[in-house]
């Protein structure tokens, strides 16, 4: 490649001006003429059977167009899903969680749509729901999907060597949870679809524009030519856009009416639409006497929603690599999806990762007391080398993590004393990356010599588009502000498989990286044909070759990591997203109250195509961590509905929740496959923050908390409890 | 009614129950104020109301009847950027950017109230904005940055 002018620099934003000036277009600032407005109508209880549905009054409302119910659809009513076909498009005859839509509105207006929706009488009988774990698992519950035997959607197995047979000096064994989280991004999901003489076209700030297609169009037994899906960027997605949800059945809606329907859901919507998997992990683990580890042993039940989603894939890719950036003699991993009638769950930001993290790590922390170590010098001992196989046929470790615990561990200044009812944790992370995929991208260059890229990616804030630029850029020598990247378009841009994984700095950089290799490949054939220096300015050359009409050179380009057959995940991880956090805790024993004083991040991620956007990546990804920790979870009420439903009864933090002092570094080798040597970033930053301040809560009081939030009430019933434990 | 937005005097009727966001986007396509939980708790919605910040959703439109409205769409002036909105891009505090108009508006506020905050009044003046992207702290160097002040 030409010489690194823009890549790795913290080139501005692209797109940061619209964003500052309100200009930018989300998905729910986009208006259609002749939209008609959408409103669902759904019980208020998770499970209920459907008796019978009664839209006369809602008729009546001036300006209602559509009334939709399962008998509106075609029969059977179409299943869909991204990796199982088993959610209907619209309930038939039963619910099965809070907010599942049973009627769908459509009105000249909103105020109409919200009217005629008000007017919708559903007759339901309640039905015992399945909520917890535990209730997923007993054989006597009533099923999620009566077509299954249980409740046990997919359960996986990994491991090596042999646990029963391992003796240990040290076993440690406990139980640990993950609460159900949602993701709240600050946009809305909104969508528009409307009829077209191809088709169908679809608005929707979907992450993964592709799978939106294929699902939509698996839905209306359609090619998928005939769909064409427009993604604006979304405003935040964090996994939570990445899988179709209403679309199927919007697209169904719009077809009957004939004209554009606009759907934007209202946050207490969303959180009914899209979550993180609760999980509930059996940890045992074995040490030797100098703190190596033997064994790992796991049970991971994940509680995932009533359809799958992508919820199996989120269990078996999390359980896979549950062991973490560690040497295991021996592993056995159980892992479960657990049917639910709740919402049913998604991809979010670590992708099943920091539920498993957050037992694992914990683990290490209490072998290393028991055994008289160093929480850090625990892990120092069973980090594996750079390039050492840590899981068998695996991709081994492409880093060198011991640099990153050190790091940390300097950073946050281990060794320095603290005050009374102070504590440092130290925790450190990992995450597989995408496997099986692909990214495909073309390289317009115009005949003025400015750029157009054409990219199936879709910037939700991580900064692709000013990542891509950079690429170009340097590859080609044209100034970023000649350089346009365009996404989001299926018309338009070719196929990528997902904006997921942290996988497009390394899969779509390297298919524009070969795209622009097409582009000067040409641009030397055509100096050739023309006799001429092919370093001439490609205006130039492109003027004299093409002569007043004009013309362009197209590049194409391509990336995939192979599909393995008979490996568990489809494929080996085309890298490892590996972090180190370490934090300085101090507690208010009177009142559990936590302070975070210092917060460190330490990512291995090859190389920063553009450090600061990988920091504040790491950094609002850290304080993402922070929420799961510390505040956030939804809590059900027995009828299995969400009792905080909303931004007021549902804490994320804010500005004034953030550390004292917060860093991120960036550990860069050059070790990884993407442009430059960049690995992927951007979840690495809160796959370890709850066992890092888990672990410091625990130095500065003593307490030991298994269960995520680690509330200050649940700080203060265990100081407590410890008290009267001590007094006895 | 009748309002200033922006600098522009606007006379539209209302639905008496549309909410001042409700106008701005849907009645006049000003799509630059945020609509995101639409009950006072997350800040997207901020604009200023005759020079004080507010949350727009929890504003009827015809409470604003005679006012003076400021949107993030009336910052800019004469096609340069306001200071705030350059020191947000050069900062690093912009991601998605979908609660930045909100916190921009909430920052103009709060300088116009003082000029000069320490970073605990940022923290306060901002406490209201939710943001789920940044660690926030980019956000509390851009609006410093723009007040040019002390560290």
């Amino acid at each position: 490649m030409a010489e690194s002018k823009w890549v790795g620099q913290s080139l501005g934003r692209v797109g940061g001006e619209d964003r500052v000036t309100g200009r930018q277009k989300f998905a729910a600032d986009l208006r259609i003429d002749n939209t008609l407005q959408v409103k669902f109508v759904t019980v208020d209880c998770a499970r209920a059977r459907i008796i019978a549905v009664h839209t006369e009054a809602a008729a009546a409302v001036e300006g209602v167009r559509c009334i939709l119910t399962a008998a509106d659809l075609p029969q059977p009513v179409p299943k869909c899903g991204p990796a199982y076909d088993d959610r209907p498009v619209i309930a038939v005859g039963e619910t099965r969680f809070h907010g599942e839509p049973v009627v769908a509105v459509a009105a000249e207006t909103e105020d109409a749509a919200e009217r005629a929706a008000s007017l919708v009488r559903i007759e339901y009988e309640e039905l015992p729901p399945v909520l917890t774990v535990e209730a997923a698992l007993d054989p006597a519950s009533p099923l999620v999907q009566d077509h299954l035997k249980s409740n046990v959607l997919s359960e996986h197995h990994f491991g090596w060597g042999d646990v029963a047979a391992a003796h240990a000096d040290c076993v440690i064994e406990n139980d640990y949870t993950f609460p159900m989280v949602t993701h709240f991004a600050i946009e809305p999901h909104a969508f528009i679809a409307a009829p077209d003489p191809d088709g169908i076209t679809i608005w929707s700030p979907i992450q993964h524009p592709y799978v939106l297609r294929r699902v939509v169009a698996t839905a209306l037994g359609w090619p998928v030519a005939r769909v064409r899906i427009i993604a604006p960027d979304p405003g935040g997605g964090f996994g939570g856009k990445g899988w179709p949800k209403v679309e199927p059945l919007l697209a169904f809606l719009a077809l009957r009416v004939g004209r554009p329907v606009r759907y934007v859901m209202s946050l207490e919507e969303t959180f009914q639409a899209v979550r993180r998997a609760s999980a509930k992990v059996h940890a045992r683990t074995g040490f030797d006497a100098t703190g190596r580890i033997v064994f790992q042993d796991l049970e991971a039940n994940f509680l995932i929603g009533a359809y799958a989603d992508i919820g199996p894939r989120v269990v078996s890719k999390a359980s896979y690599s549950a062991c973490g950036p560690y040497r295991a003699q021996n592993a056995r991993v159980v892992s479960r999806a657990l049917l639910s009638h709740t919402t049913p769950s998604t991809a979010f930001r670590g992708f099943g990762t920091p539920q498993a993290s957050w037992a694992v790590e914990s683990q290490l922390n209490e072998a290393a007391d028991r055994l008289g170590l160093d929480r850090v010098e625990i892990r120092r001992r069973n980090v594996p080398d750079k390039d050492e196989e840590f899981i068998p046929n695996e991709t081994g470790a492409d880093g060198n993590w011991r640099e990153a615990l050190e790091k940390a561990a300097a950073a946050i200044a281990w060794e320095t004393p603290l005050g009374p009812n102070q504590g440092r944790g130290i925790s450190l992370g990992l995450k597989s990356s995408s496997t099986a995929s692909a990214s495909f991208a073309l390289v317009r260059l115009h005949h003025d010599g400015s750029a157009s890229v054409l990219s199936g990616t879709s910037d939700m804030g991580q900064g692709a588009r000013t990542v891509f630029t950079q690429i170009v850029a340097d590859e080609l020598g044209i100034a970023p502000d000649r350089i346009v990247v365009v996404m989001g378009d299926t018309s338009v841009v070719p196929f990528d498989s997902s904006t997921s994984a942290s996988r497009s700095t390394v899969f779509m950089g390297n298919a524009i990286i070969k795209a622009c290799e097409h582009v000067r490949s040409q641009l030397a054939e055509i100096a050739t044909e023309l006799g001429t220096d092919p370093e001439l300015p490609h205006e130039t050359l492109l003027r004299a070759y093409y002569g007043s009409a004009r013309g362009e050179v197209i590049g194409l380009g391509s990336a995939r990591s192979a599909y393995v057959a008979g490996h568990p995940l489809g494929g080996k991880s085309a890298f490892w997203e590996m972090m180190a956090a370490a934090a300085e805790v101090e507690v208010d024993p009177e009142t559990g109250m936590v302070d975070i004083r210092k917060l460190v991040l330490v990512s291995d991620i090859g190389k920063a195509l553009n450090p600061m956007q990988v920091e504040t990546q790491d950094e609002g990804s850290a304080v993402m961590g922070l929420g799961h920790t510390l505040m956030e979870h939804l809590i059900l009420d027995d009828h299995g509905r969400i009792r905080n439903l909303g931004a007021l009864d549902y804490r994320i933090p804010t500005i004034e929740d953030i550390p004292a002092q917060l860093h991120s570094f960036l550990i860069e080798n050059g070790d990884g496959p993407g442009p430059s040597g960049a690995k992927g970033a951007g979840e690495g930053g809160l796959l370890s923050i709850a066992a890092a301040v888990g672990s410091a809560i625990n130095q500065a009081v003593g307490v030991a908390i298994r269960d995520l939030p680690i509330t200050p009430e649940r700080i203060w019933q265990a100081i407590q409890k410890e008290q009267t434990h001590g007094r006895q | 009614m009748k309002l200033t937005i922006n600098g522009q005097e606007i006379a539209r009727d209302v639905a008496q129950h549309h909410t001042l966001l409700e106008f701005l986007r849907d009645d006049i396509g000003l799509t630059g104020t945020k609509e995101c939980c639409a009950e006072g708790e997350c800040g997207a919605c901020t604009v200023l109301l005759d020079g004080k910040a507010i949350n727009s959703c929890l504003v009827l439109a015809a409470e604003a009847d005679g006012s003076i409205v400021t949107t993030i769409e009336g910052l800019e002036k004469d096609g340069q950027l306001d200071p705030l909105q350059q020191a947000f891009i050069d900062k690093g505090a912009v991601q998605c950017g979908f609660c930045i108009p909100g916190m921009i508006m909430a920052a103009k506020y709060l300088l116009q109230e003082n000029s000069n905050p320490t970073e605990a009044e940022i923290k306060q003046g901002l406490a209201g904005n939710l943001c789920r992207c940044a660690g926030y702290s980019r956000i509390i160097d851009a609006v410093r940055e723009a007040s040019g002040g002390r560290k």
